[in-house]
């Protein structure tokens, strides 16, 4: 049996290429993701390995774990303090066994440009800043220059003082939290520290300037404690705790820390490895319809010779044994194949990963053999089960179709079971995503009804297939027959002329095109939701911010500055602040309501923005429905916000109501009713409004009005829809590259269909051929079954999507306010031309094929 | 009917030949494997008659056919069809002559599975983007007994039925020439006489020429006219045969051997 399968693999090579590329793709995904993902984790233990090496012992102050400047209680100067000291680092070095310690102080910079502007905009990327500890700081090696020794000196890692154009010996500018400050560069480091390696910055001081920036003088952040050879770690952190302070400082032991870390960070790319195995569980799943397909057609083609085996004494478990080592052997060469060619996917994955700053660190490629295992297994299996029913197929040929005379495409058998069954899944699935459709919070459990929903109306659209290919297909092939006369009629006819054939390749198609289009109509919806949330309600050119992490917001007077920048005509102040109403939790913002109306556009239902005043406010229509207000109401206010203060209550009387807008969700009021309720008491934002056609270049003068500080984020009414639309579109690109994988192996598929087609109807073409067709004629015709094909596929997958991005709808609004289904039509249409595209590419070679058949031998082959 | 015919004729070649070859020779292969199939073959094929052509199994009487009929390039000599020469037509015009000028008939495979019969019978047509003439459509498909048949599925039909859809097809269009290769191959006796009768039918009634490859005396008894091919030449031929006189000349020629 093994030989026979073998023979038969080997006969049947050309036709089994498409069925083994499908294999090794998906297999390659599978490996590749493995490999990367085992790669990946060893670097980032190598990594945090080395950031910890030679640290026994890290003391950490906890209140400086939070980024400096936020909720940790400060001093009277608003910055943090921290229980570690000059005079801890010395009781500690003064232990037995400590051979050295290393007292660090950690802090965020924004570094500006030459420009002013700054060199680093991107959120995802760090700030980090810290103090440069001459000799005992193995992390950071010194580059050029000579490190920060005084309050007027700092160092950059080389990549950012490269990046904003500074030399030693400039004058670099830079912001912590407030105004711009400068300082000189006397030196350039390099770091493996991975954050700073995927493009974040990394400014250094000398350590009085770094405490005297971030903490107080005398305090640090860390404390890490390097043993002498022979100390027992365990042992030292203990006497090391029985030191600290009751609060506000942790010693763990370098180990457990190091061990806490790696953890830590292989979850994070454990999620991202299990991320992609989903989708190279896809690439299986649809190489699988390939398989089946397959099989199907060489079984149908070799029925003959099966029946042969049969009359001459094989028995039926023989015949199915045979078709699966067939399908195992397969499996086994692909995967194989599929697996180097994983290992190359793995290698270049990182760098591209990278490029879209994931900040991956650099490291040996490391293949397990349980990767090995894992493809060699996943592939094989695969193979086999989608093999399976076709050799059950081949097992019920009756011997005597060998002494038959006359080929017979065997009678088709019934769809009704098919057909009923799917009709049953799909109306599961349709019911349950309708029910989806109806959630609004993102739970867990309503996360797994969505993928419930989603699974079970793509399973029982693709088991349902074969039945809507029929009137589907027959309309597509109305259009060809009008559009290419005969050859459109005939392709039509072919492609009518398998069902289950049609519909599994088209399957596959649907699938890729399913994902696809579902992913185009949220990230498109959610993309016009971040936008309106940015944008809506306001006509200002220009919003003003502080972009600190810390988001220390911006000095009462800013919007006064601005408002005398030349070309500026309106600069309006808002801060917020959160009160609990018998509405719910509100968000009131203060501003200046003469000026506001200048900035951003508000549509009042009741009153208008001039009611607005000392006490007054007006308060959406949302608020005003919840908390049951009306003009002339009053609103009872209780707030906690504001430093360590305990809820005080404010009475607010209701002057107007205007319809809620993604930018002002529940009330408006005057700054000087929010502002001391305000988190720092501080400006949130300046909306400025620029006199008309100065618009341009404003964010210069704009900045130059307030220092300078590259913390400054000055937003022109552009960039915010763009930033609403940057972060969506990145994970879009992702999504697609992924997913384009699964659409390159379902054109596999089509290739493959077509090419089998030909096959089987060699006779057919030599007679179409002999009696007139010429050769573009037959190319045509394939072609255009390809098309028809492709387009039905493209029709269920683009349907399917829509209908599962809607039935999500109601969950996304619930994380994205302004979030609603809109459809991209044009993007719809390109999915719908890709298709096509599709369609016309999958059937060059097959009627390439085609055409060049020899009219003779075609005819006389039998 | 009649009128037009000699219209056309006159028309065309004066021969009165449907089609004719000249010194028509074909050679497969090189070196070793040389096989010469037809050696300078001179014939011609009479309009408005019945020619069989016979011969034993590698004879070369498929291949003469092939080469008449433009489905095989020829190596020396020339071939015409009405009065187009086809050594120096390409694929395209050669495709374009075997739909406009010329009907077939094959063995078996005759027909496309997925049209009806009707779809079948007028594909030529279709392809050809021609409207049939609707008035001849009706004469041959009652002439081929197939008026209740057309709306079938080839799979829906008897062999018999179906190999009279396809004399139906190669007559649909009006071709100068029908070939038929082996048109009754694959039939039992039964329907085989009834193909034949259809195709004598067709030449008597319709005016129609035919020419068809058989190695079945009986078959080439419907015939008005038989030839003998033996290993690439023309060896002999017959008028007015009957399946005995045709038997008696083919044993002769096994007997005798072919001549050299």
């Amino acid at each position: 049996m093994l030989r026979t399968a073998l023979r038969n693999v080997l006969a049947h090579k050309a036709r089994l290429i498409m069925t083994v590329l499908a294999v090794m793709l998906g297999v390659a995904f599978v490996a590749g993701t493995l490999v990367f993902g085992d790669t990946t984790a060893n670097a980032f233990r190598t990594a945090t390995g080395t950031s910890l090496k030679g640290v026994a012992v890290s003391v950490q102050s906890q209140q400086s774990q939070e980024p400096p400047g936020a909720a940790a209680a400060g001093g009277p100067d608003g910055k943090p303090s921290s229980t570690l000291n000059t005079a801890l680092a010395h009781k500690i070095r003064a232990l037995p066994g400590v051979a050295a310690v290393r007292p660090t102080v950690i802090g965020e910079v924004t570094v500006a440009g030459k420009d002013g502007l700054p060199v680093n905009t991107d959120k995802a990327r760090q700030h980090l800043a810290t103090n440069y500890l001459p000799g005992k700081d193995s992390r950071i090696s010194l580059k050029e220059g000579r490190g920060p020794a005084s309050e007027g000196e700092l160092a950059l890692d080389a990549k950012t003082a490269e990046k904003a154009g500074y030399r030693i010996g400039d004058t670099v500018r830079f912001a912590i939290d407030g105004p711009a400050l400068a300082k000189k560069l006397v030196g350039t480091v390099s770091t493996d520290d991975p954050r700073v390696n995927a493009g974040g910055t990394l400014t250094l001081f000398d350590t009085r300037t770094a405490q005297k920036l971030f903490l107080h003088p005398g305090q640090f952040h860390e404390i890490a404690v390097a043993a002498k050879d022979g100390t027992d770690h365990r042992e030292l952190t203990d006497r090391v705790r029985a030191l600290l302070p009751d609060k506000g400082a942790k010693a763990t032991r370098g180990e457990d820390l190091a061990a806490e870390q790696a953890d830590q960070i292989v979850e994070g790319t454990g999620a991202l490895t299990k991320a992609l195995l989903g989708f190279a569980g896809i690439a299986l799943f649809i190489g699988a319809f390939i398989i089946a397909n397959t099989f199907t057609m060489l079984i149908a083609q070799r029925s003959r010779e099966i029946a042969l085996v049969r009359a001459v004494g094989a028995s039926r478990r023989q015949v199915v044994r045979s078709v699966l080592i067939e399908a195992a052997l397969l499996g086994l060469g692909a995967s194989a194949t599929g697996f180097v060619l994983g290992i190359g996917i793995a290698v270049a994955m990182r760098p591209l990963l990278n490029a879209s700053g994931a900040g991956l660190p650099d490291g040996p490629l490391v293949i397990s053999s349980g990767t090995l295992v894992w493809s060699l297994v996943v592939g094989v299996l695969i193979t086999v089960l989608a093999a399976w029913l076709p050799s059950r197929k081949a097992a019920k040929i009756a011997p005597v179709t060998a002494l038959s005379s006359v080929d017979q495409a065997p009678p088709a058998r019934a769809l009704v079971v098919r057909n009923v069954l799917g009709a049953l899944l799909t109306g599961a699935g349709v019911l349950v995503m309708v029910y989806v459709s109806t959630l609004t919070t993102t739970a867990k459990s309503n996360l797994m009804t969505a993928m419930l929903g989603g699974v079970l109306t793509l399973v029982g659209v693709i088991v349902l297939a074969p039945l809507l290919s029929r009137p589907l297909i027959t309309l597509a092939g109305q259009a060809t027959t009008r559009l290419f006369g005969v050859t459109g009629k005939l392709a039509k006819e072919n492609a009518l002329r398998n069902p289950r054939r049609t519909a599994a390749t088209a399957s596959a198609l649907m699938i890729g095109l399913a994902l696809v289009t579902g992913l185009t109509v949220v990230g498109h919806s959610a993309e016009r939701a971040l936008v309106a949330d940015a944008t809506q309600g306001l006509s200002a050119d220009y919003k003003v911010s502080n972009g600190s992490l810390s988001g220390t917001g911006l000095d009462v007077g800013a919007a006064a500055k601005i408002a005398r920048v030349p070309g500026v005509a309106t600069a309006v102040p808002t801060t917020t602040a959160g009160f609990d109403t018998k509405g719910g939790f509100a968000q009131i913002t203060g501003t200046d309501p003469k000026a506001f109306g200048k900035a951003a556009r508000l549509d009042f239902r009741a009153g208008s923005l001039r009611d607005i005043g000392p006490g007054k406010i007006a308060v959406s229509d949302e608020l005003a429905d919840k908390g049951g207000l009306k003009v002339g109401s009053t609103l009872n206010a209780g707030t906690t916000t504001g430093r360590a203060e305990k809820e005080r209550k404010v009475k607010l009387k209701v002057v107007a109501v205007y319809a809620k807008t993604p930018t002002m969700e529940d009330a408006l009021g005057t700054l000087a009713d929010v502002l001391p309720y305000s988190d720092n008491k501080k400006l949130e934002e300046v909306l400025v409004k620029a006199e008309p056609g100065q618009a341009a270049g404003l964010e210069r003068k704009i900045r130059a009005a307030l220092g300078d500080s590259p913390l400054m984020e000055v937003q022109s009414h552009e960039q915010a829809i763009n930033d609403g639309g940057r972060a969506i579109n990145l994970v879009l690109k992702m999504m697609y590259g992924l997913l384009g994988m699964a659409l390159l192996i379902s054109v596999l598929g089509v290739v493959n269909t077509l090419a089998m087609s030909v096959f089987e109807r060699t006779r057919e073409i030599g007679m179409l051929r002999a009696i007139g067709l010429d050769r573009s004629g037959i190319k045509q015709m394939v072609r255009l079954e390809s098309v028809v094909i492709s387009m039905f596929g493209a029709a269920l997958g683009i349907g399917t999507g829509i209908f599962l991005a809607w039935a999500g709808s109601g969950m996304a609004s619930s994380t994205m306010d302004a979030y609603e289904t809109v459809l991209p039509w044009g993007q719809l249409v390109i999915l719908l031309a890709l298709a096509l595209a599709i369609g016309v590419l999958a059937a060059i070679w097959p009627a390439r094929r085609a055409a060049r058949l020899n009219m003779l031998q075609s005819i006389q082959s039998s | 009917m009649s009128q037009s015919a000699t219209q056309t004729t006159r028309l065309r070649a004066p021969s009165g030949a449907a089609a004719r070859a000249m010194g028509l020779t074909k050679v497969y292969g090189e070196g070793q494997t040389r096989v010469v199939a037809l050696d300078s073959v001179c014939v011609e094929f009479g309009r408005g008659r019945f020619t069989a052509i016979m011969g034993p199994s590698g004879s070369g009487k498929s291949t003469l056919m092939h080469c008449m009929a433009g489905l095989d390039s020829l190596s020396e000599g020339s071939a015409h069809v009405g009065d187009t020469e086809l050594s120096s037509l390409g694929d395209r015009q050669l495709t374009k002559l075997r739909r406009e000028k010329i009907g077939f008939v094959f063995q078996a495979f005759n027909l496309l599975p997925t049209l009806s019969a009707i779809e079948n019978i007028t594909l030529p047509m279709d392809i050809a983007g021609r409207k049939p003439d609707q008035e001849w459509l009706k004469l041959t498909v009652g002439t081929l007994g197939l008026s209740g048949r057309l709306r079938h599925r080839p799979s829906q039909l008897s062999g018999g039925q179906q190999q009279r859809v396809a004399v139906a097809r190669a007559l649909a269009g009006r071709p100068e020439i029908i070939f038929a290769d082996e048109p009754t191959g694959n039939l039992d006796s039964h329907s085989g006489a009834e193909v034949l009768g259809f195709l004598q039918e067709s030449v008597r009634g319709l005016g129609q020429t035919v020419v068809m490859v058989t190695h079945d005396p009986v078959a080439a008894s419907y015939a008005d006219r038989v030839i003998f091919l033996a290993d690439g030449r023309l060896t002999d031929e017959l008028a007015a045969p009957t399946p005995e006189s045709v038997l008696d000349r083919m044993r002769i020629l096994d007997t005798n051997g072919p001549v050299r």
